[in-house]
This record gives structure tokens, sequence and C-alpha cells, in this order.
């Protein structure tokens, strides 16, 4: 993996349309809940777990599904993620989705994984699996959009990518398709998808309320390693099935765009 | 505790619903309470003995709505979420199948994470092509002004076999900036079927999914009462804020 | 018509109220009978500016198309301009063949022009109202635009500028490429600026204007 690669694919003067977009900060800035620091860092924090976690797992899994994939070996004992550990265990003895939760342990425990699924449908599954996801169509659009702009860029940059996705999946696929394309993994894929979501807020947020750009840049600093914190987790999961990955809701980012897409005057596209 | 409940309802050849399995242990308590207004619906509320879950407990509830049928499931009062000493954590699973012309109101009272609480909801719902389902799930951060304990309600709705809403509603300290996300108490009401397709004017807070015809309906707020008002508002001329109401007279006069 | 080629794209640039949708206005009014045209804003777009576009310049609601800038205006059109690509792309999708897009950039500053990778010719619009340095400060929009308009000529002698001042410094700046001064007050056709906005839709491509290759789509492996 190289390095520079990562930089470049992750680098905010990438000319993949992101500066139009605030992730949802120049609705918060309007409702008034983000007007200084501290309310910024909730907001960050709070959409870093949430869709920056969800954008994050289903580029990692986009990433995989377009390059060869590692010999599966068993995960190491070191799943913190409780909850969702126990919802597993629960549904090994039950309920229609037991089958598939036993073939997602089966994977991580060294079986044969099922190479009959193509990447061509496992993209497509990832894609509905945003949308299942994404309740604002506001938010949809705003993903797909992005998807597609970065996708011009990757298409001129590493013209050999492969693309089965058509022009406008949501973002985190395109991301995993860059990735693939520039020859990154599945962790930096998902590095990728979640420090954009966080940086790409930040710096609206320094723009609309004129924040002081060194105290917001130390503020992603500070939160640079859940970022890698997520994209570890990201990239261990991803493999699993589509309805097993995050899927964190944030309603007032939802409720929010909705809003934000009646306003006649409007600075950032969502 | 285990604990586990049952409900069968299927259609009686009459256009109304039988109950054909009403089972449950406690703390999972379903008792029918009829539905006078409604003849071609079945009620069951859900009792619940004492407040919880508490932790330790792992509860489930099984519902099946045949073809053809309409089952109506409420709770008497809001869940507490409680730890338990030692602490431990709770679980409740949700697994619902709803058949083709069947329909599911699955109508309870909030869940309230009680400080130092630790549980997980996880509901799993398929609908056969042709099922209509109303569905809601309200969280609410601590009782007064408590630090709430971790309560994650984990959702799968799939309709004719597709996935159509996946969503983790989650606060408590393992849940980072939740309060940033969702507010001190948060909902959404998913409506699948025929109704759910419309909305004009549109209904802000009310969103057509991308997957099947359906439609979230959102609400955060400072409390609970504030989140279901915005829920009842967004179904508003649905019959979802009132299955008791028949067509041409939607909205409660 | 141009059949097999895709529209002319024209970036119209400038200052913060220069001039720049009065022109735009001017120039659907003086072409929207002979060219196929659409428009591309990314002002801070109120349906203000979209009445006023209709009235004055008989152009349809969706043939203006409007780009979020996220508070870069310049960023939109020369360091990224993927969404301004876009939205002159859904334009010729919707309406079919299309012989000129005029690409109207947010109010910014004298440095800001348009990349090549998004439009074909570019005019930078200024006004009299700011003095008679104008010109003569140069920047890369008055030093390189393909047409350099001089607006509000008839602001010229209330806030006393020279025109003849202003003329000689653009000359000086711009060697040969060709200036214009302009009062749409008085001449609401934009005569001067319809001509040269012919004279490019008419010419040859001097590098063949071949459609954007739209974002990949192959088939996995
Ligand atoms: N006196 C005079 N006023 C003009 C002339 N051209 C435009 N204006 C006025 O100048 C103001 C700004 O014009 P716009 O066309 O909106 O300027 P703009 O460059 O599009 O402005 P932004 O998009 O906000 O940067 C309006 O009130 C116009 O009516 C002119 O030639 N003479
Ligand atoms: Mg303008």
């Amino acid at each position: 993996m190289s390095l520079s690669t990562l930089l470049v694919l992750a680098d905010g003067r990438l000319p993949a349309g992101a500066h139009a977009h605030s992730g949802g900060v120049e609705a918060a800035v309007a409702a008034g809940r983000i007007h200084d620091l501290p309310t910024l860092e909730s907001f960050l924090v709070g959409r870093t777990s949430t869709s920056g976690t969800a954008a994050a797992a289903f580029a990692a899994a986009s990433c995989r599904a377009l390059t060869t994939r590692p010999v599966p070996h068993a995960r190491s004992g070191d799943i913190e993620a409780a909850p969702l550990d126990r919802a597993r265990l629960t549904a090994l003895d039950n309920g229609a989705r037991s089958a598939a939760r036993v073939e997602s342990l089966t994977d991580h425990r060294g079986a044969l994984r099922d190479d009959s699924v193509r990447p061509a449908e496992r993209i497509t599954a990832l894609d509905d699996g945003i949308d299942a996801r994404t309740a604002s169509p506001a938010l949809r659009a705003a993903s797909r959009a992005q998807g597609r702009a970065l996708l011009r860029a990757v298409a001129r940059i590493w013209p050999a990518a492969v693309n089965p996705a058509g022009p406008n999946p949501h973002h985190p696929i395109a991301t995993g398709i860059a990735a693939a394309a520039a020859g990154l993994g599945p962790r930096e894929a998902a590095l990728t998808a979640v420090y954009g979501g966080l940086t790409g807020a930040a710096s609206a947020a320094v723009r609309l309320l004129g924040l002081d750009p060194y105290t917001v840049h130390a503020l992603i600093a500070r939160l640079a390693p859940e970022c890698d914190r997520v994209a570890a987790d990201a990239a261990a999961r991803a493999d699993d099935p589509v309805d097993d990955l995050p899927a964190g809701s944030a309603i007032l980012l939802d409720l929010d765009a909705e809003r934000h897409a009646t306003w006649e005057v409007r600075l950032f596209a969502s | 505790m285990r604990a586990e409940a049952r409900l069968v309802a299927e259609a009686d050849g009459r256009g109304g619903t039988r109950l054909s399995t009403v089972y449950g242990e406690p703390p999972l308590l379903p008792r029918r309470t009829g539905h006078h207004q409604n003849p071609t619906a079945a009620e069951v509320h859900l009792v619940g003995g004492a407040a919880g879950p508490l932790g330790g407990d792992d509860l489930r509830i099984d519902i099946t709505v045949a073809p053809g049928a309409h089952l109506v499931v409420r709770t008497i009062a809001a869940s507490l979420a409680q730890p338990s000493h030692p602490p431990a954590p709770s679980t409740l699973t949700i697994t619902a199948k709803v058949g083709t012309g069947a329909t599911l109101d699955w109508l309870p009272e909030p869940t309230v994470a009680v400080a130092g609480c630790d549980h997980l909801s996880r509901s799993i719902v398929d609908l056969a092509d042709g099922a209509t389902l109303r569905w809601r799930e309200e969280l609410v951060a601590g009782r007064h002004a408590e630090p709430p304990g971790d309560l994650r309600l984990e959702t799968t709705v799939r309709y004719a076999g597709r996935t159509i809403l996946r969503h983790d509603l989650a606060i408590g300290p393992r849940a980072k900036g939740w309060h940033a996300m969702l507010g001190r108490a948060a909902g959404t009401l998913l409506l699948v079927g025929p109704e759910a397709a419309t909305a004009e004017p549109k209904i802000i807070n009310r969103m057509p999914l991308a997957n099947g015809p359906a439609a979230l309906i959102s609400a955060t707020g400072p409390d609970a009462r504030t989140v279901r008002t915005a829920l009842d508002e967004g179904a508003a001329n649905t019959r979802a804020h009132d299955p008791d109401a028949k067509p041409g007279n939607w909205r409660k006069g | 018509m141009r059949p097999d080629k895709r529209a002319v794209r024209i970036g119209i640039g400038g200052p913060v109220g220069s001039g720049k949708t009065a022109l735009v206005a001017a120039l659907c009014r003086a072409l929207a009978t002979e060219l196929r045209l659409a428009v591309v804003t990314n002002d801070i777009y109120t349906t203000e500016d979209a009445d006023f576009l209709r009235r004055a310049g008989v152009l349809p609601d969706d043939r203006i198309r409007a780009v979020e800038t996220g508070c870069c205006p310049h960023t939109a059109i020369r360091d990224d301009i993927s969404a301004n690509l876009d939205a002159v792309e859904e334009l010729e999708e919707r309406l079919g063949a299309l012989d000129l897009i005029l690409v109207e950039s947010g109010g910014d500053n004298l440095t800001a022009t348009f990349s090549k990778g998004l439009v074909d010719h570019q005019i930078f619009v200024v006004d009299v109202a700011g003095g008679d340095k104008v010109p003569r400060k140069g920047g890369p929009g008055v030093t390189t635009a393909d047409l350099l308009v001089i607006n509000k000529t008839d602001l010229a002698p209330l806030v006393g500028a020279d025109l003849g001042v202003m003329a000689r410094d653009a000359q000086a700046r711009r060697g040969d490429l060709p200036t214009v001064f302009l009062s749409l007050v008085g001449e609401p056709g934009a005569a001067p600026v319809a001509d040269w906005v012919r004279d490019r839709v008419a010419e040859p491509a001097s590098t063949p204007r071949h459609h954007e290759p739209t974002p990949a789509h192959t088939h996995g492996p």
C-alpha cells in the first residue's frame, strides 16, 4: 500500500465535489445546534459514530469486493463491540437471520467463502444497503451526487478503474471503487470515507461560523485516532453480510437534510 | 431472566382476525384487548409484569401475521431498561413475519434508558409482497435529567426479501455524540404498504424510502410526548396513528 | 447547427455586483431566438434571479440550473469543477442538443478564473463603479479572460472614472485580447458581447469539443 496514494485519495483538494457539501453542518448551524467549538465537536463525534462509521464500512466492503481477497482467517479475540456480538450469538439459534449470521461467522473462522457472489452483485447489494440506511431522500441524492463526482475524478486519474456500479453510486461505494483503482485496500477506503466526512463537515463549519481554523484542526487531530479505529473495524468486517454492517442512525441529520433541501438560498449542496 | 412470547394471528375466513396463539412468560404477558371499532383486527397489549427489561434479561417476542390477518400490538406503559447488580446486558429480540394482504401494527410505548442500563433491542421484520406494516420505535434518554445508560435499538425490515430499512438508534456512553444526532428523545414510525406512498403536500419528517413501498417518519425532541406528537403529525392522512379509523375518516375529528 | 458537437461553454466571471447576471440576461434576450441555450449559475441564487432571467431573456426555468459552491465560488469554477460539469451535462441530457451554455460564476475577486476543463471561453466582467484602477490592478481575470467587459459606463461620470485610462490600462494588461465597454442600462442587448459570443459559437473548435467521458462504467472482473 502506498501512503502517498492514500494522501492523494484523501486530500480535500481532490476535485470530487466535496467542497460544496457540508455534511449537515449548514442546516445544523441554521438550526442553532452548532454555534461554537464544543457544539461542533459533539456534532462531529456523533456524525462519525453514525453515518461516518457506516460510510467507512461500505467503502471498505466495496473495496474488498473489487480487490483480491486475502485468505480468510480467524478474527483474533479483539472484538469489543459487545452489543453486536451479543446480537450475533443471540441470532445463532433464533430467527430468520440465523442462517446469514452462521455464514458470516463461518467466514471469519476460515471456512471457504461463498465465491459465487460476484463483485458486481456484491457492489449492487452494498449500494442497496446504503439506500436501506438512508431514510432521507435528500441525503440519498447528496450521496449519489458525491459518488458521481468522485467517479468522474477516478475515471480521469486512474483510467483502469473497475466500476460495476453505474454512474451514480452512493459516495461510500465510489470511495471503495476509487481505493481499489488506486491500489489501496479496504482499510484505506474506510479511512478515506470517515476522514473525508469529518474534515468536510469541519471545514464547512470554519467557513460558515468563522471559527478559528487552528482550534478546529486541533479538534480534527484529536478525532484522528477515532477515524483509525473506525477504519480498522470497517476493514475487519468488510466481508460481512450487508444487513450486518453498521447502520447507526442520526435522525437529526435526516430531518435537517430534508429541511435544507427546501431552502431557497443554500451555500452548500447538502 | 429468559422469557418468550409468541403471537400468531390468522384470517378467520369471515373478514376478521383470529388469534391462534397468544403465549407469554413473565415479564412478557400478552393480553387480548379486543378491538371493538375495528372488527377486522385483533389487538394484543403486552402488559409486562415488573418494570423492565432488567440487566441479564434475554427476552424474545415472535409474531406471525398470516395472509389476510390484521394484528395490532401495543404495550400498556413505557419500558424502563434498567441495570442489574452485578451489571449484565439485557436483550430483547423481536421477530415478525407478515404475510401477503396481512397487516401488523407494532405500536409500543417508548423505551426509557435508565442510568446504567445496557440494553439491546433487535427487531427483524420480514414482510411478504403486499403486506402492510406500521412499526413504531421510540427511545428516551433517562428519567428526568438522569444520564442514560446504553440503549440500542437495531432494526431490519425486509419487504419481499429486500431490506428496505436497516437502522440502529443508540444512546448512552457507548454511542458517542448521540445527543447531537438524536436529542433526548427520538423515534421513528415506519409505514409499509400502499398508504406509505401518498403524502401530498410533502411532510418534512416523512421520508419515502428507496427500496420499497415505504416511508419513515422520524422525530426528535426534548421528551417522549413531543416525539409522539411529531410522529402522529407525520402520519396524518394515513391510518397509522389511528388504526381504528376507517377509510374516508382518516383524520381524527 | 452542431449536431455532433457539444454546446460551446462560455464562463462569465467577475467581482460581486459587476453585472454578470445582467449580462447573462442581455445575452439571453439577444440570442435565445437564434441559439439553443441554457444557463448554469453559481450565484447565491434565488427565485428572484430566476424570475429576472425569465422576464428578461425569455429563458424558461428549466433552462437554468443553479450550483451550490460551499462558500467557495472560485473553487467551483476552477479547482473542483465537478458540480458545474454535472450541471452542464444534466442540462444537455435533459434538453437535447444545445448550441451554447453560459456559466455564471459567483461574484468573487479579480483572481477568480474558469478552468479550461469547464469552459471553452471566458468573459470577465468588471465595472467602473469601483474606480478606473481596476484594469491597472490586473489579476488573472482581467489579464487572461478571452473578453473583458467594463460595465456600467453610465456611472463613469458619477464616480469620476476615466474610461480612456481604463482602456489604455486594459490594453497594456491584455495585449491583443479584446475589451468591450458596456452600459447594460443604455444598451440592454449588449450587442458587442452578443456578437462576440455568436462568433465563438460559429467558429470551428480549435480543439474538438468532445463530450467529457462520463464516469467510467465498466463491468467487473
Ligand atoms: N447603472 C448600471 N447598473 C447596472 C448595470 N449593469 C448592472 N447594473 C446593476 O448592478 C447591480 C448588480 O448587477 P448583477 O447583474 O446582479 O451583478 P452580478 O455581477 O451578477 O452580481 P453577483 O452575482 O452578486 O456577483 C444590479 O442592480 C443591476 O441592475 C449598468 O450597466 N449600469
Ligand atoms: Mg449574479
